[in-house]
């Protein structure tokens, strides 16, 4: 028992910091992904919300953060699959709030901890949902460290 | 009778994905011609509305709320902060080349900014505008 355990400890301690490094999209979104929700801001990965949370969003596309975001239903519905089918599992992405928004996940708060209030409130940076602006390579899917550079701060250290 | 009928097919799916800014130009301009006759497009009025301050929405009070007072300069979304290409063909030859997209961006950018739809004559405008304007 012993001996099962540590590896599995170790592989756990070890998954993490990957995990957050890499969020890519699935390979399976459809064109409408990009299209639809890429348009007014970064399409998020599915993966920094629960299915719960994604369903509600798009049940409200019409109250979408300030915003009219309606689509038809069909498109509707192919994004909400979409999102919901790679939606995060993890439970430290719950808790996002209502409406929902992946910046208040335990989880996001967690990894951004180390940021200061001036950053968030810098015009270069507007919003927190504004992922691009610091993590240079996002629209890739790509949020390791070493590709940080905060507006003001330059590279993370 | 089916090869007239693939044919007006291809035309019609054809004419529904690509376009030029000029033809988007001509379009709106004739719709805009059956409700006024005699109407023509104009780049002053188009750079006018670009311009204006219709203050419906707090924080994206105007066109130039997003796209900047040039609309030949990469723009920011004033919420998200989501970098923007030009919206001026010169700049950014991909603008104004899907009908449907045109349409969907007006139909959104429109009721938010504006605060109603866009006329045909105001999009006949504001597309020449974008193409010659400064």
């Amino acid at each position: 028992m012993r001996t099962l355990l540590i590896p599995i400890c170790a592989a756990a301690v070890f998954a993490l910091p990957a995990q957050a490094d890499r969020l890519p999209i699935p390979a399976n979104a459809p064109p409408s992904f990009a299209a639809e929700c890429g348009g007014c801001h970064l399409p998020f990965p599915p993966a920094l919300l629960t299915a719960p949370d994604w369903k509600q969003v798009m049940a409200r596309l019409d109250k979408h953060y300030g915003d009219n975001a309606s689509l038809d239903e069909k498109t509707r519905r192919e994004l909400e699959d979409f999102l919901v089918r790679h939606a995060a599992t993890d439970r430290r992405k719950a808790g996002a709030g209502d409406p929902p928004r992946l910046t208040e996940s335990v989880w996001f708060r967690r990894e951004h901890r180390e940021v200061p209030q001036a950053v968030w409130n810098d015009a270069r940076v507007k919003s927190a949902a504004n992922c691009a602006a610091c993590h240079t390579r996002a629209e890739a899917g790509s949020y390791r460290e070493r590709e940080i550079v905060v507006p003001g701060l330059g590279r993370h250290k | 009778m089916p090869k007239v009928l693939f044919l007006a097919l291809l035309a019609a799916s054809a004419a529904a994905a690509a376009a030029t800014p000029q033809e988007m130009i001509n379009e709106y301009a004739a719709a805009a011609a059956r409700q006024s006759p005699g109407f023509q497009p104009s780049a002053k009025r188009g750079a006018e509305f670009y311009a204006k301050r219709f203050a419906v929405s707090d924080k994206m009070p105007a066109c130039t709320s997003c796209h900047t007072e040039s609309p030949a300069q990469a723009g920011r979304h004033a919420v998200t902060g989501k970098a923007i290409k030009p919206l001026a063909p010169r700049a950014e030859a991909a603008r104004f080349t899907d009908a449907a997209k045109t349409e969907k961006w007006f139909r959104r950018n429109c009721s938010e900014v504006v605060g109603r739809e866009c006329t045909a004559a105001e999009k006949a405008d504001f597309i020449l505008f974008l193409t010659e304007g400064k």
